[in-house]
């Protein structure tokens, strides 16, 4: 059974808790930041930094909104930066977790292509040409504990388990948030792992909240290849 | 905090006023968030739009220093509207008491007030004008009706008549229906079985006025029956794990361990010291619990002087400091000597004054003046390097300065008490690291050494001689002897409660405690936490108690004697049975026979007393039962408060630097007992256009007090890296500023460079006729951290003024100038 993720952004405070323990159990390196006139630091995902809580102010029918938004990778259920690399020594996919991994291996990849195959824009490279970004805490499933993020919440904003139950879970919950938010949905659930809620139109927490129509996801040759079957799934030497 | 962190669960109302909790307090909204889940209104009002505000049902802004005027609306609105618990206020608090014909109040004067030309208090009360009037037995006249025209009742309708929504909302800044939608939704929680609560910090505190603004949210929780039930209470979130801890031990100048008093020179003998601090009543329906004084401050003196103490020496009394009578040794006075040169030493145990302190820069000169400073603490910090600070001289500069390196948290063994007065025992982890040790070691050796020392002679050698110094175990400092220690022993064999105790045993609990030396306790409040029985700090049961309320009480210990929720017994009616029967704390199930109790049986919380409810269930009065606010002298709970420096009931008045020249309730400008200090590091400027903007101070999630122990921690300068000055977008405009560029804040004091945030979160007020504009900047940064050297103290900015109760500086309401760079 793989697993998947909730974040219920109506109740995240934006402690950031989960950013800091993202990067104290990869033991990632902190960034040299400035403040550029608001809260949200750094400024957007880098290789260093695979979760970052995005926050923007918001007007919304005369009511003033601080929107939260917990961005990481949603380890999408058909991955098209998997599809596009067609290399499973650099991208993967853990068939008992769900988790789309990247190896060292990513170096040998087009890294603007691969970033540009997310329809959510999480990958990012290092100067090397390495990709990185947020590896669903894998290690720590495999050893019975939860993702590290999920762990530091402390107002229960994310909720870990098996796609199935998080999927009814998440389906019950947006019945119960829409009493106070009509507006309110669940982000491409069908589609990943990492399923958000939000209370108002997504566009307004994050350009890329939703798979993004801007970004055509897979490339047409991905697309061919990936009509082509298991047959051609073959390790690229 | 009366109630606890869990109970938040319970409410059906939360206010978050004064304290920004989802920031600065994280792990509290889970106990929000559970409340909300079941259906709880979350309310917040705070000059800045927070991220707790992003998570609340009705959000609203207040000017900076306005908040007993939107609490005064709230009570009036209360009694305009009759929405207060009539049974509920009528039996328990002193609404129905009669005040005596002296007391009155004119034009923001309170009687009895006297000028004081010296400081730095601006001026004082003889309290004695607002007595209440004693029947022939020496118990406060009432009038259970309310009506009579000096019941308390009704001198507080008088008071609070000028409390009207326009007034109000054009001191706030507040519109009237915002005004409106708060009160109303807020008030609901009189009803019998709801219960709102309050969620304060040093946005309440830290003014001129702070200990009338919590009494202001005091009288309007007793108004609607929300002390002492589930999912109320008045609950101050504490801004440190162990603050809570530190005050029951009396970190604070003018307490003894336990809140007993510390003695002043005119308390000349233990007799005259008990006889003075023990309150005294006739009414045989009062507990007065402090009437046990002397058992708590004779067995205080036995742990301190051990068998040294005894009747023919006062128990070592005299041994004791006193304080001078009228004068002050609070934060504030101590680096006004110190500035003055009259301290010459000075231990900075965990602490970092140079960025902690109102007004900065004075303390930072006051360290100048000294011959020497011992600096313990984790790290090294602007405190201990103040003589290589910005600005300073330190060629001139003769302090020798020693840093002792202490321990962190985890690394030593001990108890902390958190906000909801719960006593939890931590075990050591990794041992310290280098030449590190924990506190106690420090402590217990400086002791050593201090008693060798005047074992050659000194002045006054008795106190340090005679101290009991007993707290090792094969040499090393043993935390565990210590809060036994706190918790008391039999000091000889004797018979309590028919009960043969033997010498050298640790009390079970306070009702023990005796006045003549046959017991000792560190602090009476704590006895009970470490018993026959063990170390109850250090329980872990996750068993609930039958009304499955989240009381936990095998979790850890709480004062006093496990009571999770105080003030209990006023979450039941005269009867003994609870308002809400569905989050009921205690109830009363003793037999009944012909409608009278005849057997003594509380379940639940335990209760504040064990004694009989007033009432039978045929509704015939007791004369065996206690009323149920036990720590007052005469049992009711106090809405009018004639104990305050400042008056009776809370007033408004304008902070001590404010933007408008007139305060709309009176003439009377500034508390007329403000504490105020004159030295020429102490300017202050008010209604004067060099500095027009309201300005704050508060934290951040991400960092931790002064920074000291998240400066160097890069992880948490990635998010915040940089002192910054929130505005509105208004401001911004109207001084050219731009989002994210360095500004220039400044008050009559300092200034400070800061990065500009300019927010919607901020808006301007209109108070009458002027629109005034408020800024906001975070207190944790120091030059020493981060390495750059720019990013400095928001306390260099902050007042020299303080709250005449507690003198706790006004950081949270002064007037500034921000200005491009």
């Amino acid at each position: 059974m793989t697993k998947s993720i909730l974040i219920d952004t109506t109740v995240c405070t934006a402690c950031r808790g989960c950013q800091v323990a993202c990067k104290q159990w990869h033991d990632l390196p902190a960034e040299a930041t400035q403040n550029v006139g608001s809260f949200q630091n750094p400024q957007d995902l880098t290789f260093t930094t695979y979760k970052l809580v995005r926050m923007e102010e918001e007007m919304i029918q005369g009511r003033l909104e601080w929107l939260f938004f917990p961005d990481q990778c949603r380890h999408c259920e058909e991955a098209p930066c998997l599809e596009t690399a067609y290399d499973e020594q650099a991208i993967y996919r853990d068939p008992a977790t769900g988790a789309i991994l990247y190896t060292q291996a990513t170096r040998s990849l087009d890294a603007e292509e691969i970033a540009g195959s997310c329809p959510y824009n999480i990958p990012r490279k290092a100067a090397d040409g390495t990709i990185s970004k947020c590896d669903f805490c894998n290690d720590r499933i495999h050893n019975g504990l939860q993702p590290a993020c999920v762990t530091a919440c402390p107002t229960g904003a994310m909720t870990f388990g098996d796609r199935e139950e998080i999927l009814s879970f998440a389906s019950k919950r947006l019945a119960k948030v829409k009493q106070k938010f009509p507006k309110a949905m669940l982000l491409d659930p069908d589609e990943v792992n990492v399923i958000y809620l939000v209370a108002f139109d997504p566009a307004l927490y994050s350009e890329y909240a939703v798979a993004s129509s801007n970004r055509k996801g897979i490339t047409r040759a991905v697309a061919l290849r990936k009509m082509m079957g298991p047959l051609s799934k073959v390790v690229r030497v | 905090m009366t109630n606890h962190w869990i109970d938040i669960k319970n409410s059906d109302c939360i206010l978050i006023m004064g304290s920004n909790a989802a920031e600065n307090h994280p792990i509290s909204f889970k106990y929000v968030t559970q409340a909300m889940e079941k259906g709880a209104k979350l309310i917040s009002v705070d000059p800045r739009y927070t991220r707790t505000s992003s998570k609340a049902d009705i959000y609203t802004a207040l000017r900076s220093g306005s908040d007993t005027a939107f609490l005064g609306g709230m009570i009036k609105y209360i009694l305009d509207n009759n929405l207060y618990n009539k049974e509920y206020t009528a039996a328990y608090t002193n609404a129905p008491f009669i005040v005596g014909k002296a007391y009155g109040f004119e034009d923001g004067l309170f009687s009895g007030y006297k000028k004081n030309e010296d400081g730095p208090n601006l001026g004082s009360y003889d309290k004695s004008k607002w007595a209440f009037e004693m029947d022939a037995n020496g118990v406060p006249k009432m009038d259970r009706s309310l009506n009579h025209e000096r019941s308390v009742f009704q001198l507080m309708k008088k008071h609070y008549e000028r409390y009207d929504l326009d007034t109000v909302s054009t001191v706030t800044g507040t519109p009237k229906e915002d005004l409106i939608k708060v009160f109303k939704t807020y008030t609901a929680t009189g009803a019998t079985g709801k219960a709102g609560t309050i969620m304060y910090a040093m946005g309440w505190t830290q003014h001129t006025v702070g200990t009338q603004i919590i009494r202001a949210m005091a009288m309007i929780q007793l108004l609607l029956g929300n002390m002492g039930v589930a999912g109320g209470g008045v609950n101050a979130l504490r801004g440190e794990s162990n603050v809570q801890g530190s005050t029951d031990h009396c970190l604070l100048w003018h307490i003894w361990p336990g809140y007993l008093k510390t003695p002043r020179s005119s308390n000349t003998s233990l007799d005259a010291y008990n006889g003075k601090w023990t309150p005294k009543t006739n009414d045989p329906l009062s507990a007065n619990w402090w009437g046990n004084y002397p058992k708590y401050s004779v067995s205080m003196l036995k742990s301190f002087f051990g068998d040294t103490a005894n009747k023919d020496n006062q128990f070592g009394y005299n041994w004791l400091p006193k304080v001078d009578d009228g004068l002050g040794y609070s934060w504030f006075d101590l680096f006004d000597s110190m500035y003055k040169g009259d301290i010459k030493g000075f231990f900075a145990w965990g602490q970092n004054p140079a960025c902690s302190g109102s007004n900065a820069t004075k303390i930072r000169k006051a360290m100048e003046n000294l011959d020497w400073m011992v600096n313990v603490n984790i790290f090294d910090n602007e405190t201990g390097s103040f003589w290589k600070g910005p600005d300073t001289d330190s060629s001139k500069i003769r302090t020798e300065v020693f840093m002792l390196p202490a321990a962190v948290s985890v690394e030593k063994e001990g108890s902390i008490t958190n906000s909801g007065r719960w006593m939890q025992w931590r075990y050591q982890g990794p041992k310290p690291m280098g030449n590190s040790r924990p506190d106690g070691d420090i402590i217990m050796e400086l002791g050593h050494h201090i008693k060798e020392e005047y074992k050659h002679g000194g002045v006054f050698a008795d106190p340090i001689v005679n101290l009991k110094w007993d707290y090792m175990t094969d040499h090393v400092y043993d935390p565990h002897k210590v809060a036994k220690e706190i918790n008391g022993y039999f000091t000889r064999d004797v018979t309590v409660k028919g009960k043969l105790c033997k010498k050298g045993t640790l009390v079970p609990s306070f009702a023990w405690l005796q006045a003549d030396g046959s017991t000792s306790s560190g602090n009476w409040l704590y006895c009970n936490s470490y018993t026959e029985k063990g170390n109850m700090s250090a329980r872990k049961s996750k068993k609930d108690a039958p009304n499955k309320i989240g009381l936990y009480p095998e979790f850890a210990w709480c004062w006093p004697v496990n009571r999770r929720i105080i003030y209990n017994r006023a979450s039941v009616d005269p009867k003994g049975q609870p308002w809400d029967n569905e989050n009921w704390v205690i109830k009363f199930e003793g037999d009944v026979q012909d409608g009278k109790y005849v057997s003594k049986k509380w379940v639940g919380d335990v209760p504040d007393g064990g004694w009989y409810p007033l009432e039978n269930p045929d509704g015939s009065k007791r004369d065996d039962a206690k009323h149920p606010f036990i720590m007052r002298k005469h049992g009711h709970a106090q809405i009018f408060g004639p104990g305050r420096a400042d008056g009776p009931f809370p007033e408004h008045y304008e902070p001590l630097e404010c933007p408008i020249e007139k305060n709309y309730f009176s003439s009377q400008m500034v508390n007329p007992t403000a504490v105020v200090y004159s030295t020429k590091a102490d300017a202050h400027a008010t209604c004067d256009p060099r500095f027009p903007f309201v300005g704050t101070t508060y934290r951040v999630t991400e960092h931790w007090q002064t920074g000291l122990m998240t400066r160097p921690q890069e992880w948490l300068m990635e998010l915040q890296p940089n002192v910054f000055v929130e505005m509105s977008e208004e401001l911004a405009k109207l001084r050219g500023i731009k989002n994210g560029e360095r500004v220039k804040v400044s008050s009559a004091r300092a200034s400070l460079e800061c990065t500009a945030v300019v927010t919607k979160r901020f808006k301007p007020f209109q108070i009458g006729y002027a629109t005034v504009h408020q800024v906001g900047i975070p207190w944790h940064y120091g030059w020493r951290w981060p390495s750059t050297g720019t990013e400095e103290s928001a306390n260099l900015l902050t007042p020299p003024a303080g709250d005449p109760n507690t003198r706790i500086p006004e950081t949270k309401a002064f007037m500034v100038n921000v200005t491009k760079l």
